[in-house]
């Protein structure tokens, strides 16, 4: 038995790249995260580069090193599906453990069906909505897809069973939703192995396109193989390697060469009686046809009510966050602000944005506040969605002048114990974090019900000193509904969200 | 033509039926017995929680030693190590294998300049002392306000701590205890259970402005033990910060005065907020030291009811100067 087979190399990296995968998000707080590049595998991957490149024009910085990954795809094949992705890791081991297949079966199960064609239609219809300024590929695209299952719920359900992972438990918004999405895509496994990678993924279409041409690939000889199939057996991709290869399905998992008994299988460069190889198993006209779904789907999609269209006052978004419209051309909904925030105030919205603003970050003050000299989420935010901030700048120190404003306090005197009920508090000016602070009082002489008088300090606004963090929100005794309420206005990214003249 | 439908049931015997009959009462018996034994008028079986109350942390009152002493001076360890000179020296107050708890101020996420919290030097100091008077454990903690591993790490003060040989100790949700504070306001509050586990209890507050209080000094400082929705004690803040004081006789109260926040606390923000006062005052009488480091803010003890308040319950005195204490420079 030979050890260093590219079987076990394989397995050996597959390993590794997991394990590192847990280990960066689990590093992604406060305490862990020092300089390490924790959103390195969102980094690495070429969708989010690419479709984000269509929708902006730029390479943001670290999403550079996906070039990588395009470049080993161009020559070695699709190997980072079954090497490097943690999804598809994931998804393979997930496959082993449901296999409870006989051997005869498993043929059957590892050929290539028409139904994998499904991902380059996902694929085609994610780019074009991204070619006229839609940046949705983060709904479908590995790599965000996996890290916001763990940010938003593996790693909460993990500190709820009892790991240490936080100080306290987190909980997001429709949390379940997302926890279910990723426990439905696993579960496809029992049916069809690596359902996900061979039928869905975005990702694995796009290198799959990008492998086509690749130099080293999987070789059967012609002369040697007798046909028996065998190397179906634990083939990753469907990639039919009995037949002539389907590169762009090919994981390259190398598990057929240890499979072929007549050794005919090989990896690398052509040899004399090799077999030629299919190309790319796409219908034309479909394609045409998903690309014109895109293009109706995508003015539906724009001509409706949306934090683009008119302001949301519940649309607050991280401090640092680029205007609306530019922000949802970068945002890729990957979790990593969520998982990283110490406060647990980024929550991943639902409808309060419009549809394509599905599960990106906003701010919720009745779960936690933005912590005034945090710079943490626009660290760690692969795309530029939210720009990386110096503490200076987002409290505004010198030179920078003014503070990042992200929203602006409101009062509801009804509900506001010195104001409504007579009662002594202002909570909110104690926490409130600028200085000068923001919330200030008068105090006034307040006649009572029965006839005496009371000196009570009554809290306000100081608009232009408000940052809009949402301590104040957070801390207030009337904890339900609070009787001091942040909303988005006079936010630092928008132009038009302003309500003050002199600003 | 037989079927695959005509199987048959068997007949039954008398012992089959014996042992039927017997599993079928069996069964209803333990139904009715479950049924009895767990029948009740509440919807929702509710356990009845321990409640606890504060232990007596403190030493037997001494004639021979000041019971206030102020130290003037810019190197702190030394100005630490001279006060509790003063006072009987750390042996006085804390015994070999004493496990010790220090509540200084860590209530937010600034850097010590800002002088909203304790002075990190300060805490690693006493620390260090307890270390050295053989405490078997010296726990360092608080119920902060913003995050609270931020605000240990930046006040410095979980570098200073880790490094004198102390543990910070973190209160995480299931970390408190329902406690009775038997107060005239507080009653039953859920309160950082280590202070349950230790001998000895050390307050190390800063002082500093505070808008509705006036002040935010010693007595004040134990707002940090609860837990639960604590803000609503601002509702009547001068007869809850008296009843925490009254719940809680720390072993020691050493006031951090060597930054004082004079304005815009009690975050502060600002280093023109902080006023430079390079004092260090060590006690016994919590609201003595309280009514010393008014002078710093500028009030009388008039503006600030809970002092008289706790005068009145027989806690300490206002008057500073009935009582014996100390002046010195270092």
């Amino acid at each position: 038995m030979k050890f260093l087979t590219l079987q076990n190399l394989r397995r050996i990296y597959s390993v590794f790249f997991f394990v590192l995968f847990l280990f960066l998000v689990a590093i992604t707080d406060f305490r862990n995260m020092k300089g390490y590049e924790v959103s390195l595998f969102l980094e690495l991957d070429p969708l989010v580069a690419f479709a984000s490149f269509l929708t902006s024009w730029t390479v943001y910085k670290g999403l550079a090193l996906s070039l990588i990954v395009i470049l080993i795809t161009l020559i070695f094949g699709r190997v980072f599906c079954s090497w490097i992705c943690p999804m598809g890791i994931l998804n393979q081991w997930v496959s082993h453990l449901f296999n409870k297949r006989r051997p005869v079966d498993d043929y059957r199960v590892n050929a290539y069906r028409p139904l994998f064609r499904m991902k380059y239609y996902i694929l085609t219809i994610l780019l074009v909505l991204a070619v006229f300024g839609s940046l949705q590929i983060g709904l479908l695209d590995p790599i965000a897809l996996i890290t916001r299952s763990f940010a938003v719920s593996t790693f909460p359900a993990l500190h709820y069973a009892g790991g240490q992972f936080y100080i306290k438990q987190p909980v997001f918004y429709g949390g379940t939703f997302l926890a279910l999405i990723f426990i439905i895509i696993l579960f496809a496994n029992r049916f069809l192995s690596r359902f996900w990678c061979r039928v869905l993924c975005p990702l694995g279409a796009l290198l799959g396109i990008v492998s086509s041409g690749s130099i080293m690939r999987i070789r059967r000889d012609v002369e040697k193989c007798t046909d028996c199939q065998k190397c179906l057996r634990y083939c990753h991709g469907g990639c039919d390697p009995h037949l002539e290869l389907r590169t762009a399905e090919c994981h390259g998992c190398m598990n057929c060469i240890e499979d072929c008994p007549e050794d005919a299988i090989h990896y690398g460069t052509a040899r004399k009686h090799s077999s030629i190889h299919a190309p790319v198993d796409v219908n034309r006209r479909r394609v045409i046809e998903t690309a014109v779904a895109g293009l109706i789907f995508f003015p539906m999609m724009r001509s409706v009510v949306n934090a683009k269209t008119a302001p949301k006052y519940d649309v607050i978004r991280p401090p640092g966050s680029i205007d609306e419209n530019d922000f949802l051309r970068r945002c890729i909904k990957c979790g990593e602000c969520m998982r990283v925030c110490p406060t647990n105030v980024i929550q991943p919205a639902l409808l309060e944005g419009g549809f394509e603003a599905l599960w990106t970050p906003i701010l919720m003050n009745t779960i936690g506040y933005c912590e005034y000299n945090c710079v943490l989420c626009g660290q760690v935010c692969p795309t530029g969605a939210i720009e990386p901030l110096s503490v200076e700048k987002k409290v505004g120190k010198a030179p920078y002048g003014k503070p990042v404003m992200i929203g602006t306090a409101f009062y509801d005197r009804g509900r506001c114990l010195p104001w409504a009920m007579n009662t002594e508090c202002i909570v909110c000016e104690e926490v409130c974090p600028t200085s000068p602070k923001a919330i200030w009082f008068q105090t006034a002489e307040i006649k009572m019900r029965d006839g005496t008088t009371k000196l009570l300090k009554l809290p306000h606004v100081d608009p232009n000193l408000c940052v809009g963090c949402g301590i104040c929100e957070n801390k207030c005794p009337v904890h339900d509904r609070a009787a001091v309420r942040v909303t988005s206005i006079g936010e630092a990214r928008s132009r038009i969200n302003q309500m003050i003249l002199a600003r | 033509m037989p079927s695959k439908h005509d199987n048959k049931e068997p007949l039954l015997d008398r012992r089959q039926f014996l042992i039927k009959a017997g599993t079928t009462c069996g069964i209803a018996a333990g139904v009715g017995i479950w049924g009895y034994a767990f029948y009740s008028d509440n919807p929702v079986r509710r356990s009845s929680e321990k409640i606890l109350t504060f232990k007596n942390y403190r030493v037997p009152d001494s004639a021979t030693f000041p019971s206030l002493v102020i130290v003037r001076g810019m190197d702190i360890e030394k100005m630490v190590t001279a006060s509790l000179d003063k006072l009987g020296g750390i042996s006085r107050f804390i015994g070999p294998g004493d496990r010790v708890l220090i509540k200084p101020n860590v209530g937010w996420d600034r850097q010590p300049e800002q002088a909203a919290n304790t002075n990190p030097e300060l805490v690693g100091a006493v620390v260090g002392l307890c270390r050295d008077a053989r405490a078997s454990e010296v726990w360092v903690t608080d119920v902060s306000i913003n995050n609270p591993y931020r605000c240990f790490v930046r006040s410095g003060i979980e570098n200073a701590v880790r490094k004198s040989g102390g543990t910070v100790k973190y209160t995480t949700e299931s970390d408190f205890v329902l406690t009775d504070l038997r107060g005239q306001a507080l009653k039953v509050w859920p309160v950082s259970r280590f202070y349950h586990e230790v001998d000895k209890v050390i307050n190390m507050p800063v002082v500093k402005h505070h808008s509705l209080s006036k002040c935010t000094i010693s007595m004040k400082n134990w707002y940090g033990v609860l837990g639960g929705q604590r803000n609503r004690l601002h509702q009547d803040i001068n007869t809850s910060i008296a009843d925490l004081a009254s719940a809680i006789r720390p072993t020691l109260t050493i006031v951090d005065a060597t930054r004082v926040l004079v304005r815009n606390g009690p975050t502060g923000g600002n280093i023109s907020d902080v006023s430079p006062e390079n004092t260090v005052i060590a006690g016994l009488d919590e609201i003595a030291l309280d009514a010393y480091s008014l002078n710093f803010l500028d009030l009388k003890v008039e503006d600030v009811p809970f002092l008289t308040i706790g005068e009145k319950r027989g806690i300490g005195v206002t008057d500073w100067n009935s009582l014996n204490y100390v002046e010195l420079n270092v």
